[in-house]
């Protein structure tokens, strides 16, 4: 395969994972309106946000840094969805995965919110910092228990391919990480609530508190590369995780209805519960989350599984 | 023409900043702002319709007619499921809804997040306080008019207005947007001076920079 | 409570005392015998709490009122200490050493009647009215019709309606009268 179809390949694929991304976004906004009793936006609605925004005529920057953060930002979200094979044994959804790729997209979960700090920082906004601190610090809590459960998986397939992995869980579904290694599974799902910022640890963005958080001064067409990233970043991490746990998709249909699932599930977290003070949050993830990550690296590794 | 017109012609297109001290005029930016129209008709047209469908509303609460926004977000009225959703900064919201009343103290800071919102923006003012001052027409310490101070979109009487007068006042928000009317971010921009006199007029303790970019 | 008054009749020249209801009383007492009596309301009576202190312009007499309404929590009694000062360079005592939180009615005070208070912390800082240039304006010789004429600028067209006569007339004039609800005492 050349490297123009491989570049157009990836073109179509982030286009489609973008609009799913976001069309998700306004089913989620739907979910939540039908929850407080109201009827909710359009599930369009992410689209003509961001259409709105990119489309004012003025902008205000603050500096060289606060170009780039949205950029960075965005670099984070591409990279991250860019290395993960989206449908198992796909050409056109294969992406650029590659041998020790699970490392690389670990890395790119966590560039995003790096180079954000950068371009916030120079808005000089005193809420923006605020926001970066409790996110990266947020961030770095619930890494602990999902790097265990990537940990766990890794040992359990002995790789760091993700395509192998989810070439190790074909066949049944008896086969999925979620059985065979549940312990990993529940540890990376209780740390997804965190890096989906849905209500228990959506301190990050605050909107009464810290108003917005980090982007607080991010305008114009910086607001609506954030709005897009958010889209894609939402569909990247949703396949990371339906690859690495539930089996991975051979078609995009099984990917849609799986990644749905799974984001339901914080959906719903984040619905019925009220939200946790910073110090809370960090406290819980290092807590037991963390503690099934480490036993269940003990379970795999030590008690060698099911079999 | 010589470096030296050039010279003073930038000099006049610069905004005085005359009430800052003089340490900290180098931390604000003294241009003035500019008229910037539409790219093209045809492609304005539609930029203009998905304007009007996701309007982003400063959660600016200015006067006691906040209380009826509150109504408005929530589940009775429920505004999002018109477009219309509450920002928390000024950086990204395009309509500002003044609520009632005015008083001095306010209007500087009215003025202050007005010139912080990124065109095209809209002003959306609520209650009777704003049109003529209302029950609050003799009092020393409240504005009358609201279109003296910044350019104002559409009115919506009453004191206080119910939620349903503020749906339909969106409404009629979105139909100018559509036609193509709601130019308040250029007309305060060509009016720039005859608002700064206004304003400067009831504002005594003007510490800020002319434009708060 | 009628030992207490007594007992601050004993203390202080009391020049006045009202009883408005059981639980809200009001004395007034000199200007210069306040504080003592305020000090001791507080530390011995059990009037904790400065509920607020508030002045009143008595413009035919040449005078303010100062107001300084005290609770006490365990009793649920309220007492307004009166003190009356000089219209012209009015000036008080500050009782900021008492109550903590009296610098801001203080500065309120010195703002919007031009009371001063000389021992306040931050008692010339504005309040709400930012750059002020006027007479302070809670004083009733101050014209804020006049004023608001001058400097904000009036919408010609503007007219009054007494709502319920209004509402009476255009929207419920076929509407029965509405009931009245007659009270023992009336």
């Amino acid at each position: 395969m050349s490297i123009w179809t491989q570049v157009l390949y990836a073109a179509i694929s982030v286009t489609v994972a973008t609009v799913y991304g976001l069309t998700l976004g306004g089913i989620v906004r739907k979910i939540y309106a039908r929850v407080h009793g109201r009827f909710g936006p359009p599930v369009w609605q992410p689209f003509l946000d961001i259409i709105q925004t990119s489309s004012r005529r003025v902008s205000v920057s603050h500096g060289n840094m606060f170009l780039l953060g949205p950029v960075f930002r965005l670099a984070g979200g591409l990279g991250t969805y860019l290395f993960i094979p989206v449908i198992f044994g796909s050409a056109l959804f294969g992406n650029f995965s590659m041998a020790g790729d699970l490392l690389l997209v670990m890395y790119f979960v966590f560039f995003g919110q790096l180079g954000m700090a950068l371009g916030a920082g120079q808005g000089g906004h005193p809420y923006s910092p605020l926001g970066i601190a409790r996110g990266l610090a947020q961030m770095s809590a619930f890494e602990v228990p999902f790097t265990l459960a990537v940990i766990a998986v890794a040992i359990q397939y002995n790789s760091l391919n993700i395509t192998s992995i989810v070439a190790a869980q074909q066949g049944s579904f008896l086969n999925w990480t979620l059985f065979t290694n549940p312990l990993a599974v529940i540890a990376a799902m209780i740390s997804m609530l965190g890096m989906n910022m849905h209500s228990p640890f959506s301190i990050v963005l605050a909107p009464q508190e810290i108003p917005i958080g980090p982007p607080i001064e991010m305008n114009s067409g910086f607001l609506s590369i954030l709005q897009t990233n958010r889209g894609l970043f939402a569909a990247a991490k949703l396949v990371l995780f339906m690859n690495l746990f539930f089996g991975g998709a051979t078609n995009l249909l099984e990917m849609i209805a799986k990644t749905f699932f799974i984001y339901m599930f914080s959906v719903f977290v984040g619905a019925a519960y009220p939200r946790f003070r910073p110090e809370q949050s960090f406290r819980f993830f290092l807590k037991w989350p963390t503690v099934v990550g480490v036993l269940s690296i003990i379970y795999i590794a030590y008690l060698g599984g099911v079999s | 023409m010589s470096n030296k017109h050039i010279d003073e012609i930038e000099n006049q297109m610069k905004l005085a900043n005359e009430s800052l001290p003089e340490k900290e005029c180098s931390l604000f930016a003294d241009d003035r702002p500019t008229t910037v129209g539409a790219f093209n008709k045809y492609y304005e047209g539609f930029l203009n319709w998905a304007r009007s469908r996701s309007l982003w509303m400063l959660a600016f609460g200015t006067g006691c007619g906040a209380t009826e926004l509150r109504p408005l977000m929530t589940s009775r009225y429920d505004m999002s499921r018109y477009g219309i959703a509450p920002r928390p900064t000024p950086r990204q919201a395009s309509v500002f809804v003044v609520g009632g009343y005015a008083s001095i103290k306010t209007i500087k800071r009215i003025i202050r997040s007005y010139e912080q919102m990124q065109g095209p923006k809209y002003v959306i003012a609520l209650g009777s306080c704003t049109i003529n001052g209302g029950m609050y027409y003799d009092s020393y310490n409240t504005i009358n008019r609201l279109d003296y101070y910044i350019p104002v979109d559409v009115y919506i009487a009453g004191c206080m207005p119910r939620p349903e007068a503020l749906i339909a006042g969106f409404n009629r928000l979105k139909e100018k947007i559509r036609a193509g009317e709601c130019e308040g971010m250029n007309e305060y921009v060509e009016k720039f001076d005859w608002y700064k006199k206004n304003q400067k007029q009831i504002i005594k303790d003007w510490n800020m920079p002319d434009y708060n970019w | 409570m009628e030992q207490l008054i007594k007992k601050i009749k004993g203390m202080v020249h009391l020049r006045a005392y009202g009883k408005q209801r059981d639980d809200l009383h009001f004395v007034t007492v000199d200007k210069a015998q306040l504080e003592m009596i305020l000090a001791h309301l507080k530390n011995y009576e059990g009037f904790t709490h400065l509920a607020f202190l508030q002045a009143v312009d008595l413009l035919e007499e040449g005078k303010f009122r100062l107001i300084y309404m005290l609770y006490n929590y365990s009793t649920n009694v309220n007492l307004g200490v009166n003190v009356l000062i000089d219209r012209d360079n009015a000036e008080m005592n500050s009782i900021h050493k008492l109550w903590a939180h009296g610098w801001q009615y203080q500065r309120e005070l010195h703002e919007l009647f031009g009371i001063d208070f000389p021992d306040s912390p931050r008692v010339h800082e504005s309040f709400v009215l930012e750059g002020w240039e006027e007479m302070p304006p809670m004083r009733r010789d101050f014209d804020t019709l006049e004023y608001s004429n001058r400097t904000f600028y009036q919408r010609p067209g503007r007219s009054t309606n007494d709502p319920a006569e209004y509402m009476k007339e255009k929207i419920y004039k076929n509407y029965p009268a509405a009931p009245v609800i007659r009270r023992d005492n009336e």
